[in-house]
């Protein structure tokens, strides 16, 4: 009879996972830190290099799985930049199931570190992630998978794009038609029934955009609200072409310039206005003010 | 959200056909119209929680072993005469913090009384054996925590765990899986914090099998464990909201 269960199986008990065997590898496997769409990543040690990484291994020994676990690592072998989490390693262990080893990054998700910033470094961080998900696209490959969860911000206000274990070539996409994949909420209508492109990340840029740009409850400017709904059409052909296109939409509204996708009002031109020309306005009026006054006084 | 292979979703649904995802809860049937109703929830009830109430009566309380027991049969005795379980709200507390706010107001009254009530009222916790969890209690317990909810949860978290594996020992048998529990127990129960955890590769040497069945059978149990504790869970639970809260903070899943 199992009566007293220890303190230490207990805490063992509530972190249960399908926890690998690394011993015989080069790998010490610690914490669990998160799960993602192909298996479970755990904090790891390199005894070679004495450093710590990030090791993704698949939760169940399929076939299928394994192959997706390899795919994503030669994906990410492919793309050097700067918002993309470099792999060191990829293996098997005894058991069939694949792993992969990666930079283990230091940060924070996105939607965590959102509402601690002001609207202009949001979306200076959404700049940032367009350009990483750009870079991917300008190498033909299509994210499909973008959602804050998935993003990153380190330490140092760097933006990491992560989970590319459902990237595909864009021809893959035009060609076999076979989609699939995303997250309710983030993926594009036509990735559950047709073929994807690029725009299928236009669409969920668009709606992380709304996150971000509504974090902490935020009320959203309505030309960011106007490029969230051009950027998140149900179809594909009304929105922006690229990541490039909606990024430079976001970066107008930060410097005070018309945005593209949104058709202003006679009072939102002039408020524009005054708030780019607020300094000569001011200027001006000091100097009206100035002149009445010497005028009144003459008199 | 996370997005699951089809493999795990089968292998979920499989495991989901074992253990019915709707259960009744026995929070519930506390207010059954119907007395055999009634009576069973209460009996369930005590079976789910005589393990925290003795533990907490114990060791919070510092009473000896056979006072203890005597309290901890008299406490549920009570509540079944005087159905003050019955009275729990969800909108203030979960269930469990309900039964310890409880308990403490029958030891307080218990202390004041000089001439305690005598055990009865036609209820008796069946088959509990308080003598060697009290000797499990005298090696393992510690009484650290100040805290007397956390006090509590903890001890609440052991009788659950406790009883599931109870539950997943008997499951193996059923399914044919006898390695899987031994396997289950050598890994993740047995080692004590001093000692390594065995590699999956000693565990297949100790069992005669390959490092891949080790492998497939601790994964087994481990997935037919947490239905088990969920399963466990649901029927203690008073909603559904309390359910997938105290989900979450047992094992970290939303609950299917």
């Amino acid at each position: 009879m199992i009566k007293y269960v220890p303190d230490a199986a207990i805490a063992r008990l509530r972190a249960l996972e399908d926890r690998p065997d690394f011993s015989g590898t080069r790998y010490e496997l610690r914490e669990r830190i998160g799960q993602g769409g192909m298996g479970i990543v755990f904090r790891g040690l390199d005894r070679e290099l004495d450093r710590e990484v990030a090791i993704k291994v698949t939760a169940w020994s399929t076939a299928a799985d394994a192959d997706r676990l390899r795919a994503e690592a030669r994906v990410l072998a492919r793309l050097e930049h700067p918002g993309i989490v470099p792999v060191h390693d990829v293996g098997q262990l005894p058991d069939g199931r694949v792993f992969t080893v990666m930079m283990l990054v230091r940060g924070e998700r996105l939607d965590a570190r959102a509402p601690e910033l002001t609207l202009p470094d949001r979306l200076r961080l959404f700049d940032r992630i367009c350009d990483t998900v750009s870079f991917a696209h300008a190498r033909g490959l299509v994210h499909r998978d973008l959602k804050p969860a998935n993003i990153m911000v380190g330490e140092h206000g760097q933006v990491l794009v992560l989970d590319w274990g459902l990237a595909r070539a864009e021809r893959d996409g035009s060609a076999s038609g076979s989609a699939g994949g995303g997250t309710e909420g983030y993926m594009a209508p036509e990735q559950s029934t047709s073929a994807f492109d690029v725009r299928s990340d236009v669409f969920a840029l668009g709606v992380i955009l709304r996150d971000v740009a509504g974090a902490g409850g935020t009320a959203i400017p309505r030309p960011l609200a106007s490029i969230v709904t051009h950027a998140t059409d149900p179809d594909p052909a009304q929105r922006y072409a690229s990541p490039t296109d909606l990024a430079a939409d976001v970066r107008r509204f930060v410097d005070g310039a018309a945005v593209g996708a949104h058709r202003e009002s006679a009072l939102e031109w002039t408020a524009r206005q005054a708030r780019i020309y607020r300094t000569p306005i001011g200027l001006l009026l000091a100097y009206l003010a100035m002149r009445g006054l010497l005028l009144f006084w003459g008199s | 959200m996370i997005a699951c292979s089809p493999a795990r979703r089968q292998a979920e649904a499989r495991i989901r056909g074992v253990f019915p995802a709707t259960r009744p809860s026995v929070v519930r049937d506390l207010r059954s119209a119907d007395p055999v109703a009634r009576a069973a929830a209460y009996e369930a009830l005590a079976r789910s929680y005589w393990q925290p109430v003795y533990a907490y009566i114990r060791l919070r309380w510092r009473r000896a072993p056979e006072d203890a027991q005597d309290l901890t049969q008299e406490f549920f005795a009570r509540a079944f005469e005087r159905d003050y379980l019955s009275r729990y709200d969800p909108a203030i507390a979960r269930f469990r913090t309900f039964v310890r706010t409880c308990l403490d107001g029958f030891l307080a009254n218990q202390e004041k009384s000089a001439a305690r009530l005598k055990r009865g009222g036609g209820y008796v916790i069946a088959a509990v054996d308080f003598e060697r969890f009290d000797a499990d209690l005298a090696v393992h317990a510690r009484s650290e925590e100040p805290d007397p909810e956390r006090w509590f949860h903890r001890e609440w978290v052991r009788g659950l765990f406790a009883r599931a594996l109870e539950r997943l020992r008997t499951h193996c048998d059923e399914k044919r899986h006898p390695d899987a529990f031994v396997l289950f127990t050598r890994y993740d129960i047995d080692p004590d914090g001093a000692a390594p955890r065995p590699t999956y590769a000693v565990l297949a040497r100790e069992t005669g099998r390959s490092v891949t069945d080790v492998t497939n059978e601790l994964a087994w149990a481990r997935r037919a464990f947490r239905e088990i504790v969920l399963d466990l869970l649901r029927a203690i639970c008073a909603t559904d909201e309390e359910f997938r809260a105290e989900a979450r903070d047992l094992l970290g899943v939303d609950p299917p």
